[in-house]
């Protein structure tokens, strides 16, 4: 199962990430970041993830930092 | 092309001689533009520096070899660069940078005519520019004045010493006319001990962290302690190495002040007055910062009156008059730009000053 | 069994965080570099000569050393280091209002020398830092800050095309424009910026990468907006693509 890794510290919420992923994994969640912005979250209950790292080759804060393909 | 000599007596222009001392003083890296009175600093470099292996840029200007210098002595390596008045101009965002980043920059600055292109003949309008300088914010360079092609040629040897002691920028001073003009010279060994650079110097951060050289930080605190710090190693320099040249002070009534290669000119003419029973003093500032401000203010309590001689509106008597703080009174004699004032004429002024 | 396919490059500081505005392109061109670093394994030998503007701040995130260099300068202080020091990897890293407004005649005549220097060019047509007035690469029509009813041949002249410039000049070993608009710009942005290290590493000349990027907030757009700017106006003026490579065949 693949899978990525949020760091929320880093997540300025841009969202670039959202649009990105090709399975739409990645969700605006209700948690805000220090300026309040609400962060992203990964939310993949069917395991469906690629393990593509499209979100983490687009994020520009390096927020995705780690990706998973299994 | 001149040779490298050491512990020969040659006869050899000013220009050339302060080249040839720095290649003697181990100047690895040479980045300069041409501009009269001192291309002849760049024309010896360009083959010397390639004939021992070492670094030399045709810059593309003034602007560029200032900031190919702040890149080489990043590296730990002895730079230098040369140029004179308008073209010094465009150096002075590089070395209020340079002091900042601490970087130990040689500049040889050979003196024309200003205000700007002004003329190609000697002058000595640069005082200001070399010792409070163009740049930006709270910065001091060192400079060195030398009066003969030998003292220019042991002032280069001395300028990368103290630039690399005081990691500062520090200048040799020199003028059109003791740059184009022949004299019988030595060359001894470079004498002063190499500085290790090792702590700071930028070399790839391999098992150590990354060292950055930067002139700002974006906090008060830690610029106003970094200023500070700046001004710490001013007054050692003030303390340490200050250097001057003083004859017949002990009985004089009038202390004559000149520097660079005038001196010659205004100790001719005082050495004549004496011989007529004046009591006339001389005085030099070898070290244009740090300035003599001590041993002048001792003896603005000995002595009647200063005059200064200069070949400019009035530059180095400013230092003068805050030196003696008022103890005596200060007078100026001077031109603005051309030939140095005859020994005829400055007995003349000389002696006016003395009523 | 899993395998890692994205991790957060070597070549960074431990626990940097990018001070740029939400979107900026800078976090992903400095992240490309700092792959490359980690591929080519130069981190421990480099040393960047940085900028004025958004792009000096590359010294708080990459784990190198660096000299910074007074604005435009960039390219004389790293032609400084590089003979002084000849076996060090030396990179600048710009803004375009560094490389090629005040800072053009460094730029162009450390390429015309040949220097064995590697560049990389944020191409985001304004002066970010300083709140998004005209710069040297804004476009015709362009509204910024300091062309209030946009950009104007009368007023202002001609944006400046850079790597085309850069690719005339005879000691340019690699000379090409990358965009960062998509996972797939962004892939060949790095395998160009891969060659301008190479071109230096391999002692060939100067290696050059202009990266148009976004500016989203003085272009006061979203940061997807953004990338549909950098895609539908810039494109088509500044083209991407390789514009000088001596190691290709047929040399350009």
């Amino acid at each position: 199962m693949s899978r990525i890794v949020i760091d929320s510290e880093k997540c300025k919420a841009c969202y670039l990430c959202v649009k990105e992923c090709p399975k739409k994994l990645i969700k605006i969640s209700d948690k805000t970041n220090k300026l309040g912005d609400r962060i992203v979250e990964f939310v993949d209950p069917e395991g469906v993830c690629l393990g593509c790292a499209m979100c983490a080759n687009r994020c520009p804060d390096l927020a995705i930092r780690e990706v998973y393909k299994g | 092309m001149v040779e490298c000599l050491t512990g020969k007596k040659v006869l050899m222009k000013g220009n050339y001689a302060i080249a040839n001392a720095a290649v003697i003083a181990g100047c690895d890296c040479y980045f300069g533009y041409p501009i009269t009175p001192q291309s002849e600093i760049g024309e010896f470099m360009s083959g010397k520096m390639q004939e021992l292996g070492r670094a030399y840029v045709s810059a593309e200007s003034e602007l560029a070899a200032i900031n190919m210098c702040i890149g080489a002595c990043s590296t730990g390596k002895k730079a230098m660069t040369s140029s004179s008045s308008c073209a010094i101009s465009l150096m002075q965002e590089g070395l209020s940078y340079a002091t900042s980043d601490e970087l130990p920059i040689v500049l040889i600055s050979v003196m024309r005519g200003g205000p700007g292109l002004g003329n190609i003949f000697p002058s000595q309008g640069d005082y200001n520019q070399a010792t409070i300088g163009g740049g930006d914010g709270d910065y001091k360079l060192i400079v060195l004045s030398p009066s003969n092609v030998q003292e220019a040629i042991d002032l280069t040897y001395k300028t990368f010493y103290l630039a690399h002691k005081y990691r500062n920028p520090a200048m040799l001073l020199a003028d059109g006319l003791l740059g184009q003009m022949m004299e019988p010279v030595e060359f001894g060994k470079y004498p002063y001990a190499e500085i290790d650079n090792s702590s700071w110097a930028l070399s790839g951060a391999k098992g150590r962290n990354p060292r950055i050289i930067r002139s700002y930080s974006p906090t008060e605190g830690p610029q106003c302690e970094h200023i500070r710090h700046l001004f710490d190693k001013y007054k050692q320099l003030e303390e340490n190495e200050v250097m001057y040249e003083e004859l017949y002070t002990d009985d004089a009534d009038l202390l004559v002040l000149s520097f660079g290669s005038l001196s010659r000119n205004v100790k001719a003419a005082i050495k004549q007055l004496r011989d007529q029973g004046m009591k006339i003093g001389f005085f030099r500032p070898i070290t244009l910062f740090p300035f003599p401000n001590k041993r002048l203010n001792e003896l603005s309590r000995k002595v009647k009156k200063f005059l200064t001689i200069e070949v400019n509106m009035g530059q180095m008597v400013r230092d003068v008059r805050l030196a003696v703080n008022g103890n005596v009174p200060v007078e100026f004699y001077g031109k603005p730009v051309g030939s140095w004032p005859s020994v005829e004429d400055l007995q003349t002024a000389i002696e006016r000053a003395m009523i | 069994m899993e395998t890692q396919v994205f991790k957060v490059p070597d070549s960074f500081k431990k626990d940097f965080k990018y001070t740029f505005c939400p979107g900026c392109d800078h976090g992903v061109a400095i992240r490309l570099v700092a792959e490359v670093m980690d591929e080519l394994g130069i981190r421990e030998n480099t040393i960047a000569a940085t900028s004025i503007g958004c792009s000096v701040t590359i010294y708080d995130f990459l784990n190198i050393d660096a000299i910074e260099a007074p604005h435009g300068r960039a390219l004389a202080v790293a032609t400084g280091v590089k003979r002084a020091t000849p076996d060090k990897f030396v990179f600048t890293y710009q803004g375009d209002g560094d490389f090629a407004s005040i800072g053009l005649a460094e730029s162009l005549h450390s390429a015309l020398r040949g220097e064995c220097l590697s560049s990389i060019c944020i191409n985001n047509t304004t002066y970010g830092m300083t709140g998004g007035q005209l710069g040297p690469t804004t476009l015709l029509g362009q509204v910024t800050t300091t062309s209030p009813t946009g950009r104007n041949v009368e007023y202002y002249g001609y944006p400046i095309k850079i790597a085309e410039h850069v690719a005339l000049c005879d000691g340019t070993a690699f000379s090409a424009r990358v965009s960062l608009d998509t996972i797939a710009n962004i892939r060949k942005a790095k395998q160009a910026i891969k060659k301008a290290f190479e071109v230096q590493l391999n002692g060939l000349g100067f290696g050059f990468v202009e990266i148009l990027s976004t500016c989203p907030t003085n272009w006061r757009m979203s940061p997807e907006k953004a990338h549909e700017r950098v895609r539908n106006e810039m494109m088509p003026i500044f083209v991407p693509g390789i514009y000088k490579d001596i190691t290709s065949k047929g040399n350009n």
